[in-house]
């Protein structure tokens, strides 16, 4: 999910903080010391009228529970900062614990062999991980241009007073549950690409020699590309907000000498927008690749979840997250469970390698917007 | 010349009709989605959705110990993941900074706040699940609460960054010391984009189906006990989605429709809370 601050604001707000950071605790101490000296003068004068000592104790004990306060409260907040890698680093050592069985009795195997059989416990991981990168990269072709057209239309062809409702609008959409967008592929998309679209694919297809194969098979609604349908659909309203934010980094002095110097539209975007943004576009990029990867509700309802890689797309398969959703809870048998525990860790790997490069990026225009 | 000068403008006219037609397009497949869903939604609402619990195939009922699921497993895993999100996103923007650990801490939540929820589902599994023998809703709890923490930290990081650094300043000068500096100054004037931060976690977590398949599992009755399986609305609309039996169909639509109203109510309040707060 994104949030909605601008990473420009993040960075501008960092270094309007970063000339504050170290001083006001030097500044709170010496300050705190001349206060005190001014209160004892004060207290010189008061002295007539109450005896000095009670107050000075209380005062004294006052500061001391300030500083309990201060002292427990910072180390709080450490200790939580530290929760967040204990998480992290709990969930790798969970996922590597429990595939262990598994790790131990496939061994590399586990990652080249298609069979998956719980009833003689011969496990392999190539279907799964073959349906997760084909689904994902299809989706991928499809969301990317048209999620980088619609961020291009909202932050340069997009009349003034539609663009906040527009881009609010794409932003609440990237926020919608995945289970809604499994429902609607399951109950409208499938039945409609099974009556309409898969037949004339087909049909057309036939003779052709790559294409027939890519698209064989009788109709069935659910496959490999229904699914990626439905992750294009998901992920594209994610990339659209992502890329706008990114495109709204670039300084309006630099379109706007580009339009000065008689750039189209289209050239102030191909030779401004784009170079100045590359980065943080890769990074939004990559970063609707690790949801796409991980998605697990659209994809369950409409993959058809078959053990097997088919040369066509119009075939049911299973990605990792369909798989895990589908059978964990009736997986019988310590090696099953595991196998499938073992998927969450390559899924966990895979995610975590392509979000650490979309960070990456993304802070890489970060510092140069700073 | 004249060519060079039409052949820019045929580029610029396609590119920009691309543009058109892709934002069109796209929009138009979202609001497909909304319509069906609306539509499909509102053919099944009636009182028995909150009134009756989830049926056995081929009768008739409602959805209201899903509703009520989600709506307790939500409510506490905020409550249990909010507050710690809350510190460890104050670690990063008033004490640690610049420091490595606060470095560290921020590159990994910000990959906990993408990764695959099913694989929190997995580990929350084998930490509780497995040593309890047996699915509960508080497994199910910790399962969103720790969907809620990374979403959490972010908003709040990024929250109080925005507070001018010379009310701090201003703070410190009277002789507070910097825990009621960050407390009773900072805390406040960040207080909108703290609430937005909990709301947009709320709104994340309420959907999210993968993690409470394995943990809270699912249940067809009407239960408060933490320590047992626990319907939730996204649960029971995964189970009902795929039966092949009408009522329960009709019942997915329903609570897919009432999922989908509760994030949007609550993302488009977060939006107005720090939209008003960033005018003032």
């Amino acid at each position: 999910m994104e949030l909605p601050i601008g990473d420009r604001r993040t960075a501008v707000a960092r270094r309007n903080g970063a000339a504050a950071g170290a001083p006001p605790t030097m500044t709170t101490e010496k300050i705190a010391e001349r206060t005190r000296d001014k209160e004892r003068n004060v207290s010189d004068i008061a002295l007539d009228e109450a005896p000095a000592r009670p107050i000075v104790g209380a005062r004294a004990r006052a500061l001391a529970r300030l500083g309990w306060f201060d002292a427990i409260f910072r180390e709080a907040t450490r200790a939580a900062a530290f929760v967040v890698l204990l998480l992290l680093g709990g969930v790798i050592l969970s996922l590597v614990h429990g595939s262990m069985p598994a790790i131990r009795a496939f061994g590399l195997d586990f990652l080249t062999t298609q069979s998956w059989n719980p009833v003689t416990e011969r496990f392999g991981a190539l279907a799964p991980v073959y349906g997760t990168i084909v689904t994902s990269f299809i989706a991928m072709t499809i969301a990317v241009p048209i999620g980088l057209g619609v961020a291009v239309f909202l932050t340069e062809l997009c009349p003034h007073p539609l663009r906040r409702p527009i881009g609010t609008a794409i932003e609440l959409l990237a926020g919608i549950p995945s289970i809604i967008y499994g429902v609607w592929g399951l109950f409208v998309l499938a039945p409609f690409l099974q009556k309409y679209v898969q037949p004339a694919i087909i049909s057309a297809a036939k003779g052709v020699p790559l294409l027939s194969s890519l698209f064989a098979g009788p109709p069935y609604g659910v496959g490999v590309l229904t699914a990626s349908f439905i992750l294009a659909i998901m992920v594209l309203p994610f990339i659209a907000s992502v890329s706008r934010d990114v495109f709204e980094t670039v300084p309006p002095v630099l379109k706007e000498a580009a339009s000065g110097v008689g750039c189209t539209t289209w050239e102030v975007v191909r030779y401004v927008v784009v170079p100045y943004t590359r980065v943080g576009v890769i990074g939004g990029v990559m970063l609707g690749l690790g949801r796409a990867l991980g998605e697990t509700m659209a994809v369950t309802f409409v993959i058809g979840n078959a053990h097997k890689i088919s040369n066509s797309l119009l075939a049911p398969g299973t990605t990792i997250s369909a798989t895990i959703a589908n059978e964990f809870t009736e997986a019988v048998g310590d090696l099953y469970t595991s196998a499938l525990v073992e998927l969450g860790l390559i899924l966990f790997a895979i995610t975590f390698v392509v979000l650490a490069i979309a960070r990456l990026m993304l802070m890489r225009l970060e510092h140069k917007g700073a | 010349m004249m060519s060079l000068y039409s052949s820019r403008r045929r580029a610029n006219a396609i590119a920009t009709t691309l543009c058109w037609g892709g934002a069109i397009f796209g929009l138009a497949w979202l609001l497909l989605i909304l319509g069906t869903l609306v539509f499909e939604g509102l053919r099944g609402l009636s009182l028995d959705v909150f009134t009756q619990t989830t049926p056995p195939p081929g009768s008739a009922g409602g959805l209201l110990n899903a509703i009520a699921g989600s709506l307790v497993m939500t409510t506490l895993g905020v409550a249990l993941g909010a507050p710690l999100g809350v510190l460890a996103g104050t670690y990063l923007a008033e004490y640690g900074r610049y420091t490595k650990l606060a470095l560290v801490v921020r590159f990994i939540n910000d990959i906990l706040l993408s990764a695959p929820s099913i694989v929190v589902g997995l580990f929350v599994y084998t930490v509780m699940v497995a040593q309890m023998g047996h699915f509960s809703a508080i497994s199910g709890v910790v399962a969103l609460a720790m969907l809620v923490i990374p979403v959490v930290v972010r908003t709040t990081e990024d929250m109080l960054l925005l507070v001018p650094a010379s009310l701090r300043e201003a703070s410190a000068a009277l002789g507070l010391p910097r825990a009621h500096v960050v407390t009773r100054v900072a805390y406040r004037a960040a207080k909108a984009g703290l609430v937005t931060g909990v709301l947009l976690a709320v709104a994340r977590v309420s959907g999210e189906t993968a993690p409470l398949l394995f943990t809270a599992l699912n249940n067809q009755f009407w239960s408060t006990d933490l320590n047992a399986p626990m319907a939730s609305l996204p649960v029971v609309i995964f189970q009902f989605a795929l039966s092949p039996y009408k009522d329960w169909r009709q019942l997915a639509w329903t609570g897919a429709l009432l999922i989908t109203v509760a994030v949007l109510v609550l993302s488009v309040a977060a939006r107005a809370i720090s939209h008003r707060k960033s005018q003032t």
